[in-house]
């Protein structure tokens, strides 16, 4: 957003500029710049077949499809959920809403590794709630419906943190305009509400797939990792590794990272897109 | 966390709103309860359950006797520190270069600290063995130097330094940007120097949001389990930290041990978010007190008030 006439490199009146920038840049370049590009000279090595045939396998296709598919869906679940928490957040009173609010957080501040032990542990046939779900035939561990609950469970805060900002901004004139145009509350939100929580609604859904898709920690201990099955692609890549497969590893790797920029560019996108609403 | 209300944002304002008849919102708050009980405190009070489900004494001993536990926790205790240190400097030289300067490239730069949140953890440790492993490009120099990095402390910094890299500076960045250059600018002109501007005048400005980053990043280090997973090798007693020895004992069926590290673990997920809700409530009173000096004092560069 420069403005017309203001020079490209603005007047420099405080110090430190060559040397935060210089230790910024190098900083970036040794940890995440050279790693990448590492990545990159690895898979290179390999020729267009042999790239195709390390990360087109049937065990590979059936990762992608099921990483893809429980980030979807809970993404997908966590959009209701984060709205609905994110609501009676900013609308209602109730009591210990300051605690209920702060233990929203808690899946960004419990190490992935104890949130997939204690959902193991929990949805097993004696767990605390296997015991009453597996006699309904709800398997919420060892299966592909585990999955999608651990990383419900990891994404939880995502949509709920940028819904809520937004709805507090909403001014109370607006309902009032169509309430007192004889809107009924549901049509308010319907045709009021919701249109300006679109962006923020779809920000958290890339979030937490984003998220998702990468996801390990948790996953591991709760999905029994069978092949074809219940295997996300992260698991595949560690399991090659530990095989000594480094430049099928690398490949593999290659597929989830284009997957996750492509999200990262759509979040950034999203991000300008909802900036439009907040003015 | 990316996704997480910038602190900027939390500055609230007051509101009216058409009050929802009773039933409808003793009904949303009900389920927004249910979900909040079955999804997190449940798993919870699970946790610690499962701990103490034989005693004190065997929590105790599951803890203190094992050794590859204790070693676990002391490697844990080394790791986090030394990379939320290199974060910190980090987080620093960043927000100070791209709230105080504009340059063009800022906003790519500003994208890329975000990388780390859009790589799978397991991915960020698979770059690291490619570079450092034995196979790796510069494996074969680190090893006849007697450098170890891969299945060894250095590659678990490293590994935890790159997953947790964006957290501070995150935090520090809208905190700076909204506090605005003007007292370091004030400060320059009656002859401070760099060093004592920083010391005197933007790290008191700045210090609970830094703590806030801190803390965030503290947190992410010492449960992270995908990156360091890889580059770990887990040789027990040397290179397991804390999640990693959970999730070994659990593979070899020693619940009540697995669950007293997860207890650990749990308990610094609590502390981190109670430390959250109290620096939230200081930073925020922090920056309405910056927002509020500085509007009549440069009315010509208006910022935009929350």
């Amino acid at each position: 957003m420069r403005v017309i006439g203001q020079p490209l490199f603005s007047r420099r009146v405080l110090p430190g500029f060559g040397l935060s920038l210089g230790f910024t840049l190098a900083y970036l370049t040794v940890l995440v710049v050279v790693p990448l590009a590492a990545c990159l000279a690895k898979v290179s090595s390999l020729t267009g077949s042999q790239f195709v045939s390390a990360v087109w396998t049937e065990r590979a296709r059936a990762a992608y499809m099921l990483t893809f598919g429980v980030s979807c869906a809970a993404a997908v679940i966590n959009v209701p959920l984060g709205l609905l928490l994110a609501w009676i957040l900013v609308r209602y009173e109730f009591p210990f809403k300051r605690v209920f609010d702060s233990l929203i957080d808690l899946p960004f501040a419990l190490p992935t590794a104890v949130a997939g032990l204690v959902y193991a542990n929990l949805y097993v046939a004696n767990g605390w709630l296997g015991r009453f779900l597996i006699p309904l035939g709800i398997y919420g561990a060892y299966s592909r419906f585990a999955i999608v609950l651990v990383l419900t469970f990891i994404g939880l805060p995502f949509v709920v943190r940028t819904v809520q900002p937004v709805l507090e901004t909403i001014d109370a004139e607006i309902e009032e305009a169509a309430a007192s145009l004889g809107a009924t509350r549901l049509q308010t939100f319907f045709r009021v509400l919701l249109p300006s929580l679109i962006p923020a609604l779809t920000t958290g859904f890339a979030l937490t797939f984003a998220r998702s898709l990468g996801e390990y920690g948790s996953v591991v201990f709760v999905s029994g990792n069978i092949m074809f099955k219940t295997e996300i692609a992260p698991v595949l890549i560690v399991s090659q590794l530990e095989e000594y497969h480094y430049a099928e590893a690398t490949a593999i790797a290659l597929v989830l990272l284009a997957g996750s920029f492509a999200m990262l560019a759509a979040i950034n996108t999203l991000e300008r897109w909802s900036r439009r609403y907040e003015r | 966390m990316k996704g997480e209300r910038p602190l900027v944002a939390a500055v609230s304002s007051e509101r009216r709103f058409a009050q929802d008849p009773l039933w409808l919102r003793a009904t949303l708050i009900l389920l927004g309860v249910a979900i909040v009980a079955g999804l997190i405190v449940v798993p919870i009070v699970n946790v610690f359950y499962q701990a103490l489900s034989h005693g004190v004494g065997t929590y105790w001993i599951n803890l203190v006797r094992d050794p590859d536990t204790r070693h676990s926790i002391l490697l844990t205790i080394i790791v986090a520190p030394v990379s939320v240190a290199l974060n910190v400097i980090f987080g620093i030289s960043a927000a100070w270069a791209l709230t105080r300067f504009r340059f063009p490239g800022r906003a790519l730069l500003l994208t890329s600290i975000d990388l780390p949140f859009a790589i799978s953890p397991v991915v960020a440790g698979l770059m690291f063995v490619l570079l450092f492993g034995l196979q790796g490009y510069f494996g074969q120099w680190l090893r006849s130097h007697g450098i170890p990095v891969i299945f060894a402390l250095p590659g678990l910094i490293l590994a935890t330094t790159f997953v947790t890299l964006p957290f501070v500076a995150r935090e520090l960045i809208p905190v700076m940007e909204a506090i605005g250059p003007d007292e370091e600018t004030a400060a320059l002109s009656l002859g401070a120097g760099g060093w004592q501007i920083f010391r005197r005048i933007t790290l008191p400005n700045i210090k609970w949001g830094l703590l806030y980053g801190v803390i965030l990043c503290n947190a992410r280090a010492m449960g992270e389990f995908g990156a360091v997973y890889v580059v770990s090798g887990h040789i027990a007693g040397q290179t397991d930290t804390m999640p990693l020895r959970v999730q070994k004992l659990f593979d070899e069926y020693n619940n009540p041990g697995s669950f007293a590290v997860a207890s650990l673990l749990t308990s610094l997920a609590l502390v981190t978010l109670l430390a959250k809700v109290t620096l939230e409530r200081k930073t925020r009173r922090e920056l309405a007190a910056a927002l509020a000096v500085e509007t009549p004092i440069e009315p010509l560069t208006s910022r935009e008030s929350p």
